[in-house]
């Protein structure tokens, strides 16, 4: 791999995926650009259907093999892997790029000893000897904070807890140091309490690893608290980008304003009523034309439904949305024209 | 087909390299795309040819097994002068009119093959059927209540399959039907077919038995039937009208396969001696008869030979054709 | 055992549901294992009581252990002055269409097979309530209520529908028999952030225009504080904390409420950054939980005390009940108290 600190870690550009299916393709990503440096992390954020898993998935080149329709390029380090075969991306899993999944009831094999599980991913890229893999895989287990790790290498998944799954399929992406790191919703199976220790680990290893992480997720208090920049993804798009705490305090994008006002907050008295947002997510077999989420949202006039907004900057660095009439331009107006339920 | 999605995504790459700046001006235009409207209105057309051409491979067998008596055929027991071990399409002035040629006793294949097919049909679903309400009714009880009752009809089951199945049907076939003895007097039993069909009838519950429980026990912990139980409903309210339907896919398509296994079982026992008379024609007994001359006349064993096996063949696509289609679609969340 | 006490109960006769030292035992493992130890609840009609805690903590089984669903092992449920536990056969499946349930996996809880007005109206069906004609007519009505177009709906079947819609289609069948309690088990867990919202609010019209009293149970804080009038908190089959919930939010008096509180994180870059979390270990297995206090091997402010002696529900504020021997006072913080040890559980 070359070596130029000048080129980004992981450069995506205008990226999209596409599914065959019976009613016709299916546009999961539909033009997705982005950069990522060593040692940040970018939290995406999107529900189910904008396409964040298919995102993830496509950078790592996890795709099934038929049926599916790539476009765009993702470079690594400068190296184009956006095409590039299941032969070719093994050199890049595990080694410069890893992956921990949602749910780690499944992401572990039932049937093989913790402890293989780890020197299994260090000695299929590694070429070291059996007592340096043990002696790694136990260091690893200490790094994300798993107690009595002499004793857990020898146990089987089920008898872990969720928690504690989650912490060793961290450690078995870390095996051998990759440089990127994608976690796809790491936490949402889990417990609120065992979620913190969880992102806490994630944040602790990025620290000393100067790793870049790519944390993608529903939740916007785990972006708010873990995240350096955000994508907002909606219906395969990237609807705004910013950093954290800009897109916190000055959101543009009116969905991302939604999304924020139709969470119930602690800070909230009970019974306050939420604001829902109506209606669901379009098609993405055949999407309206104009902006995706005008049919939902508050503040559409005519243009939107007409014409598809480009994604513009906004007056702060590194701060892109994709609206015409963004939040704080104009009064919100009649209401969504048409609505139905999810 | 692998070509064209080849073809298409090069030339997505091809204009992808035209479009190279970051922030892009709106949607990506997936028209380029060619192979994907196609390849779903080629998918749409439902199902695949494998499964027409079961399809119809089944309604020439059994159509030609119910219209047997009405077609113009020759009398399948009686022999026809000089047919005898005439292959098919014999030469000119042999075999006039006998397409598939004669058996070893000159009578004509063509209408014994179809005259077979419909004393075997007839064994190997009535028998499938048997498994079916007896063996599906046992596994639904056992699957949903649990407790005991799985235990004891498992347990039955357990038992029944342990038992080689030819084994099993043959001793049945042996005790149930009416024996020729040395004195001449016959003991009494049943009638050959109808031996034959509860015997496989009695093999087939405990598989039916099993597959129904299996398919039982996973739906009845779906949600939906505790919500009905919490509605108020009663346990066979809620058995017949939340469980059944869903597990009645699983057992159509496992009778299928069944009908098939039937069939080939009836052959199996034909060459142990324990079908119907060779005079009446089954595809098994056609067989069985025929392994005498198969070096001269080999025809007279392939032919139901082969209608066994494309018949067998034919179930398995249709078998799979039905679980396929009724295979739950979840909807999306 | 010792139970951990009534002291939060409304006198008898005031509440709707009563739920008194209810215990639920699986056989597990070769052994008995208790999901839920004791717990103490009551509803009065009209209120929505939320149920909170992480998993194992028994709140679910509480809630299928209430309908009877799950048969309780020990303790009383006494719905309408009947005592649920006593009842058997017809006499349970009476009470049926005034105690209903809501569940958590949208599509799981309908029947794949079954068109939306047959799974809606068998409710009304099994009881042979009125006539085909009055029925179809409050399908429609409840349908309509629940924000579906009862013509579209009526003949599709479940998996045509998005997941918030199949919630909805649950939440028809529930209301259609016009019942007294619903105990919503995990209603919005398994549905995506803008659907929450829109089931909630309609949680709310449904309880104003029906006069529903409401159990809801939840693992997520925010949302029970959303939707209930009195929040109970549950941890390893035992209650920890029960009160009003603006009162339990800013001023929780158990340790484990205020650490969950504290995990949670908020959509508010200011606020979190990287908090260490208080909560050290995994959560303790119910085969054999911890002696006295059972959330003391994890509680920062443990002492010798917990481990021998298991906490009684006692009342610390108005309206606020409180299992602890030491709880928080108002305005204290669990991370300025004292910090004993940091305990790694296996």
């Amino acid at each position: 791999m070359s070596e130029h600190p000048a080129v980004p870690l992981l450069e995506v550009a205008d990226v999209a995926t596409g599914f065959e299916t019976l009613r016709g393709l299916v546009r999961a990503v539909d033009g997705v650009s982005f950069t990522l440096e060593r040692g940040r992390t970018l939290g995406i954020v999107g529900e189910s259907g904008s396409g964040k898993t298919v995102l993830s998935r496509s950078i790592m080149g996890l795709l099934p093999h038929h049926g599916v329709v790539r476009r765009g390029s993702i470079r690594f380090e400068g190296t184009e892997i956006g095409h590039a075969s299941p032969k070719e991306m093994r050199r890049f899993w595990g080694d410069a790029m890893a992956m921990v999944f949602q749910d780690p009831m499944t992401s572990l094999n039932p049937v093989m000893k913790i402890g293989k599980q780890i020197t299994e991913a260090i000695h299929t890229h590694l070429d070291v000897t059996r007592q340096f893999g043990n002696e790694l895989a136990l260091s690893l287990l200490e790094s994300v904070r798993v107690p009595d790790p002499e004793r857990r290498m020898g146990e089987y998944p089920h008898q872990l807890s969720g928690g504690l799954r989650q912490r060793i399929c961290i450690a078995v992406a870390l095996a051998c140091g990759p440089q990127l790191l994608l976690a796809d919703e790491p936490t949402t199976a889990l417990d609120v309490t065992v979620q913190a220790q969880v992102l806490d680990v994630l944040a602790q290893q990025q620290r000393e690893r100067f790793m870049a992480v790519i944390l993608v997720t529903h939740d916007l208090g785990v972006v708010a608290g873990r995240a350096d920049d955000v994508l907002v993804m909606y219906a395969g798009q990237v609807v705004e980008k910013a950093p954290t705490a800009t897109l916190f305090g000055n959101m543009k994008m009116p969905y991302t304003e939604a999304l924020l006002r139709s969470i119930p907050k602690l800070s909230e008295p009970s019974h306050t009523r939420l604001a829902a947002i109506p209606g669901r997510p379009p098609d993405l077999v055949a999407p309206p034309p104009g902006c995706r989420f005008a049919p939902r949202c508050p503040y559409a006039q005519d243009k939107c439904r007409e014409e598809m907004p480009p994604l513009v900057a906004a007056e702060a660095p590194g701060h892109e949305y994709r609206c015409w009439f963004p939040v704080g331009s104009t009064p919100v107006s009649i209401g969504p024209s048409s609505g139905g339920v999810a | 087909m692998p070509e064209q999605p080849e073809t298409a995504l090069d030339a997505i790459t091809r204009d992808a390299a035209d479009h190279a700046t970051p922030a892009d001006a709106g949607t990506v235009d997936f028209a380029a795309v060619t192979s994907g409207p196609e390849t779903a209105r080629r998918r749409r057309r439902g199902l695949r040819v494998g499964t027409w051409v079961a399809g119809a491979w089944m309604v020439f067998v059994i159509g030609g097994a119910i219209l047997a008596p009405w077609l113009p055929l020759d009398d399948p027991q009686n022999s026809v002068t000089d047919l005898a071990r005439k292959g098919p399409f014999a030469k000119a002035g042999t075999a006039p009119g006998h397409l598939l040629g004669g058996d070893l006793n000159g009578r004509d294949m063509l209408s014994r093959l179809l005259w077979g097919g419909r004393t075997t049909l007839v064994i190997a679903t009535v028998a499938v059927l048997i498994g079916f309400v007896i063996g599906g009714l046992l596994g639904l009880l056992a699957g949903y209540f649990r407790g005991r009752t799985d235990t004891i009809l498992a347990g039955l089951f357990d038992v029944f399959l342990s038992v080689p199945a030819v084994i099993l049907a043959l001793a049945l076939v042996t005790i149930l039907r009416t024996q020729p003895s040395a004195s001449g007097r016959s003991s009494a039993g049943l009638d050959p077919e109808v031996a034959l069909i509860i015997a496989l009838g009695i093999v087939s519950i405990p598989v039916l038995g099993r597959i129904t429980r299996a398919s039982t026990m996973s739906w009845s912990e779906r949600e939906f039937v505790v919500a009905a139980r919490a509605q108020g409903a009663r346990h066979l309210r809620v058995l017949f009208r939340e469980v059944l339907p869903n597990v009645l896919p699983a057992m159509l398509s496992i009778a299928l396969l069944g009908i098939a296994i039937a069939i080939v079982a009836e052959g199996t026992l034909s060459i142990l001696g324990a079908s119907v008379q060779a005079d009446q024609p089954t595809w098994g007994n056609m067989i069985a008869s025929g392994r005498q001359v198969i070096a001269i006349a080999p025809h007279v064993v392939f032919e139901p030979a082969l209608m066994i096996f494309f018949t067998v063949l034919a179930l398995n696509f249709l078998g799979d054709a039905i679980r396929a289609r009724f295979d739950v679609r979840e909807g999306a969340l | 055992m010792a139970g951990t006490g009534t002291a939060h109960l409304r006198p008898e006769g005031e509440a709707l549901l009563r739920v008194e030292d209810l215990v639920v035992e699986f056989h597990a493992g070769g052994g008995r294992v208790q999901a839920v130890s004791g717990i103490s609840l009551d509803v009065v009609e009209g209120e929505t009581l939320g149920l909170v805690g992480e998993s194992g903590c028994g709140k679910s089984t509480t809630g299928r252990a209430i309908m009877q669903i799950i048969k309780p092992s020990g303790g009383s449920v006494r719905f309408e002055d009947q005592e649920l536990t006593k009842l058997r056969g017809s006499a349970l499946r009476r009470l049926r269409p005034r105690l209903q349930m809501i569940f958590q996996d949208p599509i799981s809880s309908l029947n794949p097979r079954r068109k939306v007005g047959s799974i809606v109206s068998e409710g009304l069906d099994i009881w042979g309530t009125g006539d085909a004609a009055s029925r179809r007519a409050k399908v429609d009505e409840v349908l309509d209520a629940v924000g579906l177009d009862p013509e579209t709906a009526r003949d599709r079947r479940p998996h045509e529908f998005s997941g918030g819609q199949c919630q909805r289609i649950s939440i028809a069948r529930a209301v259609v028999t016009e019942p007294k309690v619903i105990i919503c088990d995990e209603p919005v867990s398994a549905l995506d952030v803008s659907v929450q919202a829109q089931i909630l609010n309609l949680l709310e019209d449904m309880k104003a225009r029906y006069g529903l009293t409401l159990v809801f149970i939840a693992h997520d804080l925010a949302v029970v504080k959303n939707v209930s009038d009195r929040v109970a908190v549950m941890y390893l089959g035992k209650l920890c904390e029960i009160g009003s919930p603006d009162l339990l939010y800013a001023q929780p008096a158990h340790p484990y409420t205020a650490a969950l509180l504290s995990a949670i994180p908020e959509p508010d870059p200011e606020r979190n950054g990287e908090v260490p979390s208080l909560l050290q270990g995994e959560i303790p297995s119910n085969i054999s939980p911890p002696s006295g206090c059972r959330f003391r091997t994890r509680c920062p402010r443990a002492e010798a005390r917990c481990e021998v002696e298991e906490p009684v529900v006692r009342q610390v504020a108005l309206g606020q009940f409180v299992a602890c021997h030491f709880p928080l006072e108002p305005g204290e913080s669990l991370e300025t108290g004292d910090v004993l040890a940091e305990f790694d559980l296996a």
